[in-house]
């Protein structure tokens, strides 16, 4: 054994390092947060749930273009598209999104071309059985309706940066 | 040839060559819009400007002949670039121009993914745009159910207008104003008025013409492709077949030179929703007057006990005008087995027979061989609706230089002006007799053609009126060596197919019109429509489509339409054709001849096959020609004429009348499609205000 390791056992001066690092974080404010209750801070790029957005007047933006059936890595997305009956246009008469299927990469809404279909904040859609997983056109408006205020806000932060 | 220097390689090319074709020659690839090759050169799209040497400014290579270059100073060969940077550029500001009015709506365009000006703006155009001005707007164009305008999106090459007036025949499309102002119009905002209209919009090199009865259903990188052959008439188009999952989404044509070229009708196209509609997807029995649904052993066991109790010589089978050769030859050794002689697959009464040679009844001059005919004589045919692309051949023969072209038959708009010279048998024999004019221009004619058509031939004395037509082409000398001018002109797909297997009545059977009108006690149906049974028949239909036939059957036998089975299909020339299978048939439907070899079992005589790769073993042994896909087996055409000119009899004196009464109705499938009934009624009003 040699002298400096001797020194340094005497000396405890392992434990007393240990120690004030140990006291730092002890009156550090806390890292870990009270998660149901409380909630992490999230990137404005951050690829949640999806939802179909609208415009503001009530319009849904998707045109069926299927851009993001396209190009969707795990074919997650089904689409059928056809004339809307009141005016002629170009609509989607389904639009089904198999969230078992996806992979939340995030291309869908790389592809939208009128920015309808988007990944929003929401992670907190944990659901009992596999069938509720299967998203229709449906929910993914309502979803479109619930989110729309935080997902306008996160594409207007991220709008200088693309 | 002449010589000519493409980016440095010297190719030999006829001198009449555009420099377009003589870069492709060269094998330089030259983008275009307006320039196809089966209508004239407009020469407006400029996207084909080349830099040739010498020449003061980039020249349009599609309107610029190989002949009109000029030699280098010492003789050398005419130098053209179409990679330098003068030409990139050029292609560049042309496209900058194309796109300053395109809306850029590709996403809600129907086009999209099978676009030229898309791919084009990809491979040759800029990034950007310099344009910050207001777009030009257009009114879109009402031109009828089937094709859909988005007239902001139109660049002007005039492809539609060209193919209207030189195709199809009928001077519906034209544009009118200039420059930015163009517009592509129908003037009066009618229907367009040709059996051929959705070819234009498959020439449209961007959205502006669209499909209107698919609109927005389908992306083109979604479907599979299956290559197959049309069934509408007798031609036999070469089609391609997409399809998404189990949904057929839309029918394109292909090209084949010797048949449809790259047309095809409306009819053979828009049937798509045809064939989800009214489809027969499970077995029915009647019983106490009523279609009841079936299984298969119910039905089968009916069939059997009704079978069992009948003596053979009230047994028959019709065949009807879409069934494939495969179930026509298992439907023939059926009866054969169970020694029934009554088969039949003329619906229409006619007694053509192969008894008489191949060549008495094919179309022995083939749909290309119309460009050489110099003198035409049609015989009760209507060919723009019995065979509408054999009629844009004789169109395209008579573009090239006007031959004589006279009618006997029905006076109708064929799209090109010919002598109306009768209306039945005895205006044949006058010039069969050489006592008309026309017979001295059928005379002097070197390559002379006589198309007989169903009006003609159907029917009793249809025998009578074909043999004193072929009296007529042998004394015109229309059959020798190296030229066969008697044609017989079909507008049923599977008729030929079954004159080939020999599906007609044998020794001492009777023909469909006699089955039909109660000589028999059982019959098998299969998919004949358009023949009424007498009643007290027991109808036993094996079909595709709730119609005539099925309403009439008391077993029904649910089987597969042409683009859900592979089937072998013989087009009127004597083309052995396959269509293959791009969908599967609905519900408990089978392939018909999977259906025939299972009741084949349970009536005592199972087929000698269990697969269709048997089945066609067997075909190919007994004829062997039908093995011979995509060519017409050679017949000897000159004894099938004499066989027929010898046979005679009495003409008659009644008129010749075309069984097609309405070009959009004309089959099962046809009929249950809800666009062909739109088209049928809109042609209807079109008639009737021509009447007026």
């Amino acid at each position: 054994m040699k002298l400096d390791q001797v020194a340094r056992s005497l000396l405890l001066t392992e434990f007393l390092s240990g120690f004030v690092l140990a006291m730092k974080y002890f009156f550090k404010p806390k890292a870990t947060i009270n998660y149901p209750f409380e909630l992490g801070h999230r990137s404005p790029r951050f690829r949640g749930e999806h939802a179909l957005r609208r415009y503001p007047n009530g319009e849904e933006r998707c045109i069926a273009c299927k851009l993001c059936e396209a190009i969707c890595p795990a074919q997650a997305i089904t689409i059928e598209a056809g004339p809307r009956r009141n005016d002629g246009t170009r609509r989607t008469t389904r639009y089904d999104i198999d969230m078992v299927k996806c992979i939340y990469c995030g291309l869908c809404q790389e592809a939208c071309p009128v920015d309808a279909i988007v990944e929003g904040p929401n992670l907190e859609f944990s659901v009992e059985t596999r069938e509720e997983l299967y998203y229709d056109k449906a929910k993914l408006l309502d979803n479109g309706d619930r989110w729309e205020r935080e997902i306008a806000q996160n594409i207007a932060k991220n709008a200088p940066y693309r | 040839m002449a010589k000519i220097i493409v980016d440095g390689v010297e190719v030999d090319v006829p001198p009449e060559y555009t420099l377009l074709q003589a870069a492709e020659a060269a094998g330089a690839e030259i983008p275009r819009f307006c320039f196809h090759e089966r209508l004239s050169i407009a020469g407006n799209c400029r996207m084909c400007l080349v830099e040739v040497k010498g020449a003061p400014k980039p020249v349009a290579s599609c309107a610029w002949g190989v002949r009109d270059c000029r030699p280098g100073p010492n003789g050398e060969p005419p130098e053209i670039l179409t990679k330098s940077k003068t030409v990139k550029k050029a292609r560049e500001g042309v496209m900058e121009f194309l796109l300053i009015n395109h809306p850029l709506d590709c996403p809600i365009c129907d086009q999209g993914g099978q676009c030229d000006l898309q791919d084009q703006a990809m491979a040759y155009g800029v990034d950007t745009s310099r344009y910050h001005e207001n777009k030009r707007a257009v009114p879109d164009k009402y031109l009828g159910p089937l094709i859909k305008t988005s007239m902001n999106r139109c660049i002007h090459c005039t492809r539609c207008v060209r193919f209207t007036t030189e195709v199809a025949g009928v001077e519906d499309l034209g544009a009118i104003w200039r420059g930015e102002d163009m517009e592509i119009t129908s003037y009066l905002e009618k229907a367009l008025g040709s059996e051929l209209q959705s070819n234009a919009a498959d020439l449209c090199p961007v959205g502006a013409l669209t499909h209107k009865p698919e609109a927005f259903h389908y992306r083109p990188w979604e479907l599979s492709k299956t290559d197959s052959v049309d069934v509408m008439d007798a031609v036999g188009s070469s089609i391609r077949v997409d399809s998404r999952g189990r949904e057929v989404m839309r029918i394109l044509p292909r090209v084949n030179e010797a048949v449809n070229e790259e047309w095809i009708t409306d009819k053979a196209r828009h049937i798509v929703d045809g064939l989800r509609l009214q489809r027969l997807d499970r077995p029915f029995v009647r019983i106490d007057g009523r279609l009841r649904a079936a299984t298969w052993q119910q039905a089968f066991a009916v069939i059997a006990e009704r079978v069992k109790g009948t003596e053979r010589k009230r047994i028959g089978a019709i065949a009807g005008d879409l069934a494939s050769v495969e179930e026509l030859f298992a439907l023939k050794t059926l009866m054969h087995g169970l020694g029934v002689a009554n088969i039949d697959a003329r619906q229409d009464g006619s007694l053509l027979s192969p008894a008489h040679g191949r060549g008495s009844y094919l179309f022995n001059s083939t749909i290309a061989g119309i460009e050489d005919a110099d003198a035409v004589l049609i015989v009760g045919a209507n060919p723009r609706i019995e065979a509408s692309l054999v009629n844009v051949r004789i169109r395209k023969r008579w573009r090239m230089a006007p031959p004589p072209i006279a009618l006997i038959g029905e006076r109708v708009d064929l799209t090109y002006p010919y002598d109306y010279i009768g209306a039945g048998p005895e205006t044949l024999a006058d010039v069969a007799a050489g006592r008309h004019s026309f017979f001295e221009k059928l005379k002097a004619a070197k390559n002379p053609l006589i198309i007989v058509g169903p009006g003609a031939f159907a029917g009793e004395s249809g025998l009578a009126v074909l043999s004193l037509a072929a009296q007529l082409a042998d004394s015109i000398g229309a059959v020798r060596e190296g030229w066969n001018g008697f044609s017989v002109l079909h507008n049923a797909a599977s008729r030929v197919g079954a004159l080939d297997l020999g599906f007609v009545p044998g020794e001492g059977g009777l023909t469909a019109r006699q089955m039909a009108d109660g000589a028999v006690d059982v019959l098998f149906n299969l998919g004949a429509d358009e023949i009424d049974i007498a009643p007290g028949t027991f109808v036993v239909y094996q079909g595709t489509h709730g119609d005539r036939g099925a309403h009439r059957a008391d077993v029904i036998l649910p089987g597969a339409t042409y683009t859900e089975k592979s089937g072998t299909y013989v087009n009127l020339e004597g083309r052995v054709q396959m269509a293959n299978r791009a969908a599967f048939a609905p519900g408990d439907a089978r392939e018909d001849w999977a259906i025939l070899r299972a009741l084949s079992d349970v009536l005592g005589h199972r087929l000698p096959f269990d697969s269709l790769n048997a089945l066609r073993t067997k075909l190919y042994a007994e004829h062997p020609h039908f093995a011979e896909l995509d060519s017409i087996a050679t017949s000897d055409v000159a004894a099938g004429v004499k066989a027929l000119a010898a046979i005679g009899g009495n003409p008659g004196r009644e008129p010749f009348v075309s069984p097609v009464k309405d070009f959009y109705l004309t089959n099962p499938i046809a009929r249950s499609s809800g666009i062909m009934a739109e088209c049928s009624a809109l042609a209807r009003d079109l008639r009737l205000e021509a009447a007026e």
